[in-house]
């Protein structure tokens, strides 16, 4: 087990190190954002450009980077939207709000998709079914700017239930701060809810209709201490993974939604940082986006190791 | 007995020519195509989606060629308004008729917009919704307010509006006028004459107070307001003129070398379009007629879509059944080298491509680039899976055991097979290459409007900002959008099911 999660980890990390001097190469390829003269942080990040060796061939260009975020986590200064700020420092700073707000949609989405997942499941092709089979169909195949438009429209404007926007401010914690990330919340959750009513579901009327099934029924158990006891913990061998990666998910955020909802996290900092052309910020972002990826795709491939030691994905055996 | 020697007179024949056995051979078998259909046709809602599929499809054709307006016909006036269909708004049953709700009008917004009706004879509002009664105390008196809630006709509500013009252009409308009895310019009313309000086109009457109120003769009739200064008349105006005037109203007063004159819009647009406002979507934020850009930008989107997704079936399959075919050495490099790709967040693919080659290939080619870098992972894959479920199989090694070619084995024998499974998948990525080009151009990353002139995803992104006041910009779009990807969705799920019965339910 050890191994094999030794070796994953390295191909991950190569994958990983051959995206970003890709990504590195291209961005730098291009000419780098015009200073306004006369600003006081022009001769500032001119020089931050002379130590990174912007006038070097491109591979030296990328040792530097390597050595300057390896040794000291530097990534540069910002020089488009934060001008002569620290690329990490903002970073860290819009981290919180992308992963406070994530992390409750999680809690949410998680208990009431498998609970979906589980009725439609055992109320296989009656009414109930095919309602929460339709709905999920249709939250996964709508896009979540739709419904987050429906959300803003009917919640917040025409009825007044919930805020516009997300509060600003720092006080991540406080009563104010949760409703006001109600709507947020409520956009992200449709989706996740979808994905894990769907996937519970399938897996579970695949279970149920297993033979170690029948033999709990035949020994004695109630249909539902069969599902809960057997049945479940079946079917968690791919519901589980599939919750590990949603948590390495909880810090990429979603573009979209930050952007309608005017949240201060990492999803609209990147889509800033793209039509604002501040590179510095989106090699970093790019990097951060690629790591989070292959690490929850890293994640849901191992712990099915975990929770089925018989599993090994991507593995030659 | 003896069996090696049977006497040839025990043989009798029993079936040559005999027509029941033809018969019983002639029902034919039923082949592959034929059985998934039908088993497709069981499937009800997936019928009914590609009925749905089939009518979007037409409307995005159609709409463009239907509607009277170009992409590029931006209104100025008429920005983000209701649908409205004149013909239909006679019928009066509350649909397309430029309706909007206005909720706690007073009775002087009412009685300015009975006002309107009474000067250019197209009363805005359509009926009213609601009476709220509220009795303040104010300085002792009792204080009896009353609002209403209204629905307006917002195409006439906008009613007359001041516009500048020059002498000629002032002419061509007196013609115009002439010519078909439409009445475009109203007398023009002074400010001093209505208690110094500005900017309000629309008051024509004599008021009382600065807030509009309006003030009645005997028989509670608005008075005109009408201003008859001809020492500051524009232009001379010999055409129509409204009921009640004798010949002294003045219709334009110069302004800055040009005239300003009244000018009622709806008929002022019949007279500049040709034709009556018909938006029967609304328009957008920026004065768009919404029922042809939606299917402007659904053309596009479906068009990008089906290129999209043929190469990328191309590419997947050659890929994958290479990697599938081959297997050992040229699997493990061509697999690393999926990873890679597939490792790359596709919105980081897509800026790269934008900034490196939208200035060569235009923005389009640099899109279709980008999603044609990392679109047939999912193919290849699938391939290379169906290879290696297929290419151990008695009829592939028959087959290279006759000598059969690399080549033959890969597109004659294993392919074939697999063939049903990759067109499958291919419906389902139609809908995933729509909705994420729609998001990014929702996104702003990618600008198609130079292109094309518009697409859904610009569509709903102006939709969002106008939210409050303009809902259906955003709904109209959204909702087309969101059918579109269910109804492939449930299209893709279908046929997916009916060419291989065996995976019903197990999604990929």
């Amino acid at each position: 087990m050890i191994k094999y999660v030794i070796q994953r980890l390295f191909l991950m990390l190569l994958t990983l190190f051959i995206i970003t001097g890709m990504c590195f190469v291209l961005v730098r390829m291009l000419p780098p954002a015009e200073l306004p003269p006369g600003d006081i942080h022009t001769q500032v990040i001119e020089a931050r450009r002379e130590a990174q060796g912007y006038n070097k061939p491109y591979l030296v260009q990328f040792g530097i980077f390597l050595k300057n975020v390896l040794t000291k986590w530097d990534w540069g200064v910002s020089d488009k939207l934060y001008m002569g700020q620290e690329v990490s420092a903002i970073f860290a700073s819009k981290l919180p709000a992308t992963m406070i707000v994530n992390l409750y949609s999680i809690l949410l989405s998680i208990p009431i998709g498998i609970l979906l997942g589980i009725i439609a499941a055992t109320n296989k092709n009656n009414f109930i079914d095919h309602t929460i089979s339709t709905a999920t169909m249709v939250c996964i195949s709508v896009p979540s700017f739709v419904y987050a438009f429906l959300i803003q429209y009917f919640l917040s404007y025409k009825w007044g239930l919930l805020p516009f926007l997300v509060k600003s401010g720092t006080d991540y914690f406080s009563p104010e701060m949760f409703v006001s990330m109600l709507p947020v919340i409520l956009s992200l959750s449709l989706g996740v809810i979808a994905s894990f009513t769907r996937t519970t579901r399938a897996e579970l009327t695949e279970v149920l209709t297993s033979d170690f099934m029948l033999l709990a029924r035949t020994k004695g158990l109630t249909r539902t201490q069969a599902t809960m006891r057997h049945g479940l913990k079946n079917c968690m061998v791919v519901v589980l993974p599939a919750i590990f990666g949603n948590f390495i998910g909880i810090m990429s955020g979603s573009f979209i939604i930050e952007k309608i909802f005017a949240v201060p996290g990492v999803g609209s900092l990147y889509i800033n940082s793209i039509n604002g052309r501040d590179y510095p910020m989106f090699i970093m972002l790019t990097v951060f986006y690629t790591a989070i990826g292959l690490a929850a795709s890293i994640v849901v491939d191992i712990s099915y190791g975990f929770v089925d030691p018989r599993i090994r994905i991507g593995s030659k055996k | 007995m003896n069996h090696e020697n049977i006497p040839r007179e025990k043989f009798t024949v029993i079936g040559i020519g005999k027509q029941e056995v033809t018969e019983a051979l002639s029902v034919g078998g039923r082949g592959y195509f034929f059985d998934a259909l039908s088993r497709f046709r069981k499937n009800k809602s997936s019928v009914i989606a590609a009925y749905i599929i089939l009518f979007l499809v037409l409307y995005a054709i159609l709409a463009p060629m239907l509607s009277p307006y170009k992409i590029t016909d931006k209104d100025t006036v008429y920005t983000g308004y209701p649908p409205y269909i004149e013909a239909v708004s006679r019928l009066g049953i509350g649909l397309f008729d430029g309706g909007t709700v206005r909720t706690g009008q007073n009775e002087t917004q009412l009685a300015a917009l009975r006002a309107m009706g009474e000067e250019t004879g197209m009363d805005p509002v359509i009926r009213i919704m609601d009476e709220e009664e509220t009795v303040t105390k104010f300085r002792g008196e009792e204080k009896r307010t009353v609002t209403y809630k209204l629905r307006v006709n917002k195409y006439f509500e906008t009613g007359v509006v001041f516009r500048v013009m020059s002498e000629t252009e002032f002419q061509k409308i007196q013609e115009y006028q002439n010519r078909t009895g439409l009445q475009i310019i109203y007398p023009y009313v002074k400010k001093e004459d209505i208690g110094g309000i500005t900017a309000a086109p629309n008051i024509w009457y004599k008021v009382s107070d600065s807030k509009g109120t309006p003030l009645y003769d005997s028989d509670d009739r608005l008075i005109p307001a009408y201003s008859t200064d001809k020492s500051s008349e524009g232009a001379p105006y010999d055409s129509l003129r409204i009921d009640g005037d004798d010949g002294n109203y003045i219709y334009s007063i110069k302004k800055a070398g040009a005239l300003e004159c009244r000018v009622c819009y709806y008929n002022y647009y019949i007279y500049a379009n040709g034709h009556a406002p018909m938006f029967a979507l609304g328009t957008n934020s920026l004065g768009q007629d919404l029922f042809s850009a939606i299917g402007l930008g659904a053309r596009f989107s479906l068009t990008f879509a089906l290129i999209v997704s043929a190469i990328n079936l191309t590419v997947g399959m050659i890929y994958g059944a290479i990697q599938g075919y081959y297997g050992g050495n040229t699997d493990l490099v061509l697999d690393r080298i999926a990873d890679i790709l597939s490792g790359m967040p596709f919105i980081v693919v897509a800026t790269l491509f934008q900034l490196h080659l939208a200035k060569n290939v235009g923005v389009v080619g640099s899109f279709l680039f980008a999603f044609v870098l990392t679109g047939w992972i999912g193919m290849a894959a699938l391939t290379r899976k169906q290879f290696y479920r297929f290419k151990g199989q008695e009829f592939v090694l028959a087959a290279r055991t006759l000598g059969a070619s690399d080549g033959r084995l890969i597109w004659r024998h294993v392919f074939p097979n697999s063939l049903g499974t990759l067109v499958t998948s291919c419906a389902l990525i139609i809908p995933s290459v729509i909705s994420s080009e729609t998001t990014f151009s929702y996104l702003g990353i990618i600008n198609l409007s130079d292109f094309v002139g518009t697409s859904l995803g610009t569509l709903m992104s102006q939709g969002q900002t106008s939210m409050t006041a303009a809902p259906h910009a955003m709904l109209f779009p959204a909702l087309y959008f969101s059918l579109l990807l269910i109804s492939f969705n449930l299209f893709g799920n279908g046929l997916r099911d009916a060419f291989n019965p065996r995976a019903r339910g197990v999604e990929e």
